[in-house]
């Protein structure tokens, strides 16, 4: 496995230290180890099931270890109540996969929920930046609609602009560009890299887009049966030996898949 | 397969004394788990709400509660009428048909208003309100509204509870007022007896104090009703058929605890009129 040459220089602001997770007999995250360093992008890549998202979820402490800890600016968050992750949570915005829109309320709503909940009461500041976000992911104008009435990259794309909506430093990004064209993929590429750059947000980015992955990663790891089996510079990935590693990237379908396939 | 997955007993025949020891065990855990529930559902009630709460809150009272009151109604209605039917005879052949009004009125709002209302509001809020937040838990919602640092029982929960809790007794009354309408009408139009002495034996027979005994338990069921069907929503399992279970359970639930709130209120508050007022028997 190749070490991370990512410059040494930036802190860890979020680290696992050998964690383990198991949901009844399935082993999802097994003995796992990683440093995510601040004002960067982390990509994490890995086959469907592999424990991505459920890696994310024990961030902001939706999950917690079976053993292992997890920390955040060196606090350690896996043994805190829901009301001690409250002031973390505030600081970390969360794209959930499915998006995870409240169905009950509109689009501008949606946006306006972390704004109100954290006790912003200027209307006119939530209204400002429910448009600006709304702008940024190409979407002006649908305040007023429902969840319901959106398409299923349109609400991607809301539950991007409102987990973006307080500014938090860190956002993680469950598959971001999922069921998007692929220029308005790259849009939401340019804006993952434009968060980093202009308000310093480090980004943790679950992805099956590699196109995407090796644009906006300054890290990448690679997830399989709930262990790291690679991680390192996109240059790094791209030219590593690993079978595992390189029919991930290209794409293609490894011996057992077909084998199966030819039994039809 | 290891030994401890689950699913590899599923299609396995369970020998009757591990059968009782998993039932048993399995509902002591799921009763301390609504017990710290409903614990942190009473210290948010406490709190009280945020101005997102307040507006579930109106909402889910002009859901469950405004537009329940035609169903309440009706079938308060009906119940009325029938019970004077049935227990005409009876009475009649005693004499007492003239007792009617106590009867209707005393059944009416000590008994039938209060549960009748309890099982048709937990008949709608199991299908309604146990289905919107297990589809909020299986899409994500509930844990999205976590990882903004929003306490789903504060958020949804409390507001839904109250809502519950205030609409229960508010619609018994409408259900009480239509039973008794109903049981007016049978006696007096049907039956034949005179709409002056219907009257004056349904105000002997209902002090304030029966009239609280009927709000006291619809308060009770409320928070019953409530509570159960927000803790089946939020704990509901994976998928459409997860959600569609939690509302049938959420209903089953109820409707138990329903029935055995009636009875421990009804021994309770009975005892106590006796304790408060020894000279005065219950009338009937
Ligand atoms: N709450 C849970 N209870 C039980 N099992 C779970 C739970 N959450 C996730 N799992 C299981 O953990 C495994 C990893 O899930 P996860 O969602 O992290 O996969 P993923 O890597 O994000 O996959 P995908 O790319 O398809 O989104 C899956 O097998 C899933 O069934
Ligand atoms: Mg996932």
């Amino acid at each position: 496995m190749i070490q991370p040459t990512t410059d040494t220089l930036a802190q860890p602001i979020i680290r696992f230290a050998d964690v383990h997770k198991r949901f009844g007999s399935l082993v999802v995250l097994d003995a796992l180890s990683l440093d995510i360093p601040a004002d960067r992008t982390t990509v994490i890549i890995g086959p469907s099931g592999a424990g991505k998202s459920v890696l994310l979820k024990h961030i902001v402490g939706l999950l917690q270890p079976d053993s292992g800890n997890v920390y955040f600016h060196q606090q350690r968050i896996n043994h805190l109540s829901e009301r001690q992750l409250e002031p973390i949570r505030k600081r970390i915005g969360f794209l959930f996969q499915m998006g995870a829109l409240f169905d009950s309320m509109t689009v501008g709503e949606n946006i306006a929920f972390p704004l109100r909940h954290q006790g912003i009461k200027s209307e006119r500041n939530i209204q400002q930046v429910i448009g600006e976000k709304l702008a940024v992911v190409g979407l002006s104008g649908s305040e007023k609609k429902m969840p319901a009435d959106l398409s299923g990259g349109q609400k991607k794309r809301v539950a991007l602009a409102r987990a973006i909506a307080m500014d938090p430093e860190v956002v993680l990004y469950d598959e971001p560009t999922t069921g998007l064209d692929p220029i308005r993929a790259d849009v939401i590429n340019e804006l993952i890299l434009k968060l980093k750059e202009e308000l310093k947000v480090t980004g943790i980015v679950v992805t099956h887009d590699m196109a995407s992955a090796f644009k906006v990663a300054d890290q990448i790891v690679m997830l399989l049966n709930g262990k790291i089996i690679a991680q390192g510079t996109p240059q790094q990935i791209k030219t590593m030996e690993n079978d595992d590693v390189r029919h991930f990237i290209e794409g293609r379908a490894n011996a057992a898949d077909l084998k199966a396939l030819h039994r039809l | 397969m290891t030994p401890e997955d689950p699913s590899s007993n599923r299609f396995r025949i369970l020998s009757p004394l591990e059968f009782w020891g998993k039932t048993c065990l399995s509902l002591v855990l799921t009763l301390g788990d609504f017990v710290r529930f409903f614990v942190a559902i009473l210290a948010g009630l406490l709190r009280g709400m945020d101005r997102f709460g307040r507006r579930e809150m109106l909402s889910q009272m002009f859901d469950l509660g405004t537009l329940s009151i035609p169903v309440v109604m009706l079938t308060g209605f009906f119940i009325g009428a029938v019970l004077v039917i049935e227990a005409y005879p009876q009475f009649h052949a005693l004499g007492l048909a003239s007792r009617l009004g106590s009867v209707t009125v005393l059944s009416v709002v000590k008994q039938i208003g209060p549960v009748l209302t309890g099982v048709m509001l937990a008949g709608r809020v199991g299908g309604a309100m146990t289905a919107e937040l297990g589809t909020m838990r299986v899409t994500e919602q509930i844990e999205a509204l976590r990882s903004m640092a929003a306490d789903p029982v504060r958020t949804l929960a409390v507001p839904r509870v109250l809502a519950c809790l205030v609409m229960t007794p508010i619609l018994t009354v409408f259900s009480d007022i239509l039973g008794i309408f109903g049981g007016w009408l049978i006696a007096v139009h049907v039956q034949g007896i005179n709409n002056d002495q219907f009257w004056h034996f349904a105000r002997v027979g209902v002090d304030i104090y029966t009239i609280n005994t009927g709000l006291i338990k619809a308060l009770f069921f409320g928070l019953a009703i409530g509570a159960i069907a927000c803790y089946k929503g939020f704990r509901c399992g994976n998928g459409a058929q997860g959600v569609g279970r939690a509302c049938t359970e959420a209903f089953v639930s109820s409707f138990i605890v329903i029935l055995i709130l009636n009875l421990v209120l009804a021994l309770l508050l009975t005892n106590i009129y006796v304790m408060v007022w020894p000279n005065q028997p219950p009338i009937l």
